[in-house]
């Protein structure tokens, strides 16, 4: 949509069409979600620090952790299993769980400068705001994800499970991400500050995401955290990427990812469009 | 006609704090009616409740013949918000807004490209039209901001605060945008902490304080309920102003005095009776006040403004800087 704008506009000539004739129903709800998605995509290239989240931030993850942290690791997994192998799904939920944190930021700002009260003021969906934040967010997990998994296959990563099972990695992670970002839509309507918004996003998401398998087995965790994070949801996702990427996967893996996925945006997303009503 | 605003016992609380008590008003159609009142009287409220950003607690409100509450939307297609501070999205560019905008209103692409770029060449944007909002000055910010909110072409427009901040020649510049868009029909519901601002602009003036509307007329009118003229005194410096304001203070019969630290004047309204005012003058003359000049003068908007609010405070960046003794 973003050339459409550029074009400019018949200043002469004759007068184009000016009636405003919107879409009745639930088409309203897709055509104000598409247009307001459109204005938080097309400046995520304009945005410095979107940027380096979604594209610098993965690739230094990657390397680093790999190379780093690889040859002191590789010997607690099982023999003849490379760290890149067990890295990139861990690490690419827990880029997807931070990423998801520029949804509170993206509402606290919005709330904060005004805007939400101007899209308020107009004959449209109530909602509008909201869907376009989380529409826009979950396309650029998708790319994060995507970056990611190149990265990987660079740095020695390899979809043994093959391509639909590589999809599947995708599809999983960013519903994941998706999912939080409801949770982070709550807290960025709740604070209605950009910088709070940061601090309150991620000072959970640090534990959350380091107190799993992402970078580590859980068996080398002392004791009384192993309980913790063999059953912290970002835990359960990687297992259930790393069993996609070498093509062994078991429905035990997959139920209590969906129903993390479903159970938060069953309790989160309807909490969200509430609150967005009231603020 | 029926007037384009009724407002009728309107009320919205917070928690203990009861932001609206009670406002009624009306607006009639192709006018500008300037709410005034200090930061806190619940100017704001009222305008996102007749905006539909807010609910109210108690009363109605019609905006074009439509109920804000249970016709919300009716009245979102009349309206046009611009609001304390710019809401335009800073990221995207003064184009983009706009296009945006008339996109969700409905338009095809052309058309919002057509609106767009017609807007821009109103308010001066053409050459910043592909510019982001966060380079642009904080008066083409809020020209570009008023310039979304007139893209449906509302038939009323709220303009809270507009030129809060601004430059005097930017103050001027949407001044002149306003009475123009007066004159094509918009009728203006304008809040101001300027009470020059609601002189020069509105065709009548509801003060409010404390949630509650205290006055209404036209500035003509509130100026002649003062009664006419203030004594003014001048004195020589800072230390004999307050020894001037104090004394009069605790003159009786008098009203209350107000003190200008720039001009080093206090003023007392004295009504038509020169009694008073020679009351005045000789109550200085024993407390060996130091005058240096006295006159008579009609009152301007602040004495009034002074003399209904309860706070006895100015609005903040009033003008004028005139401040009454804390009391």
């Amino acid at each position: 949509m973003s050339t459409e704008t550029t074009t400019a506009a018949p200043t002469t000539g004759p007068i184009p069409d000016l009636r405003m004739k919107r879409p009745g129903g639930l088409a309203a709800l897709f055509y104000d979600g598409a247009i307001t998605s459109w204005r938080n995509l097309v400046v995520l290239p304009r945005t410095p620090e979107l940027l380096f989240f979604t594209l610098v931030q993965p690739v230094m993850f990657v390397v680093l952790f790999n190379y780093v942290f690889g040859g002191a690791i590789e010997g607690s997994l099982p023999p003849g299993v490379p760290y890149a192998q067990f890295l990139i799904p861990g690490i690419l939920v827990q880029t997807i769980v931070f990423g998801s944190a520029a949804t509170s930021v993206g509402l606290a700002e919005d709330l904060s400068k005004g805007i939400v009260d101007r899209f308020r003021s107009l004959p449209i969906t109530r909602s509008a705001v909201l869907v376009g934040r989380i529409v826009a967010d979950t396309v650029r997990l998708t790319l994060v994800a995507l970056v990611m998994l190149v990265v990987g296959v660079l740095v020695g990563f390899r979809f043994e499970g093959g391509l639909l099972a590589g999809v599947m990695m995708v599809v999983t992670a960013v519903s994941f991400g998706w999912a939080m970002s409801w949770i982070l839509a709550n807290i960025g309507l709740r604070v209605k500050d950009p910088e709070t918004a940061q601090t309150a996003g991620f000072v959970w998401l640090f534990p959350l995401s380091f107190v799993s398998s992402v970078f580590t087995p859980v068996a080398t965790m002392p004791g009384w955290l192993q309980p913790i994070a063999r059953n912290n949801p970002v835990t359960l996702v990687a297992n259930l990427l790393r069993g996609l990427a070498v093509g062994h996967v078991q429905a035990a893996m997959v139920w209590p990812v969906l129903a993390w996925i479903v159970g938060i945006t069953v309790v989160f997303a309807p909490m969200a469009v509430r609150r967005y009503r009231t603020v | 006609m029926p007037p384009i605003i009724e407002v009728e016992d309107l009320h919205k609380h917070f928690g203990d704090n009861h932001a609206v008590d009670g406002v009624s008003f009306t607006v009639e159609q192709g006018s500008v009616l300037g709410l005034l009142g200090p930061n806190g009287a619940g100017k704001t409220t009222t305008v996102r409740m007749l905006a539909t950003l807010l609910s109210p607690d108690g009363g109605t409100a019609r905006v074009a013949g439509h109920d804000v509450v249970r016709e919300s939307n009716a009245v979102r297609s009349t309206i046009g918000l611009t609001g304390q501070y710019a809401a335009v999205d800073e990221k995207l560019t003064g184009k983009e807004n706009l296009w945006m905008v008339a996109r969700l209103l409905g338009m095809t692409k052309d058309g919002a490209s057509y609106r767009a770029e017609e807007l821009l060449e109103r308010f001066e944007l053409s050459d910043a039209a592909d510019r982001p909002v966060s380079t642009y000055s904080g008066g083409m910010r809020r020209r570009a901001d008023l310039a979304v909110s007139l893209v449906g072409r509302p038939k009323v427009l709220f303009l809270d605060e507009p030129t809060t901040g601004l430059d005097p020649s930017s103050r001027l510049s949407l001044w002149e945008i306003t009475r123009e868009l007066v004159g094509e029909g918009t009728t203006v519901l304008l809040t101001t902490q300027y009470l020059e601002e609601a002189d020069e602009l509105a065709d009548r003036i509801v003060v409010i304080d404390h949630g509650a509307v205290i006055a209404e007329g036209t500035s003509e009118e509130l100026k002649n309920d003062m009664g006419g003229r203030s004594l003014v005194v001048e004195v020589h410096d800072l230390d004999q102003l307050e020894l001037a304001t104090e004394l009069l203070t605790r003159c009786e019969d008098c009203a209350v005095p107000t003190m200008d630290r720039q001009r080093h004047t206090v003023s007392l309204p004295v009504e038509d009776d020169t009694g008073i005012a020679a009351r005045a003058i000789s109550i200085l003359a024993e407390g060996e006040v130091d005058i240096a000049d006295f006159h008579l003068e009609r009152p301007s908007l602040d004495d009034v403004f002074l003399s209904l609010t309860s706070s006895g405070t100015l609005p903040a960046g009033s003008d004028t800087s005139t401040a009454t003794e804390d009391r």
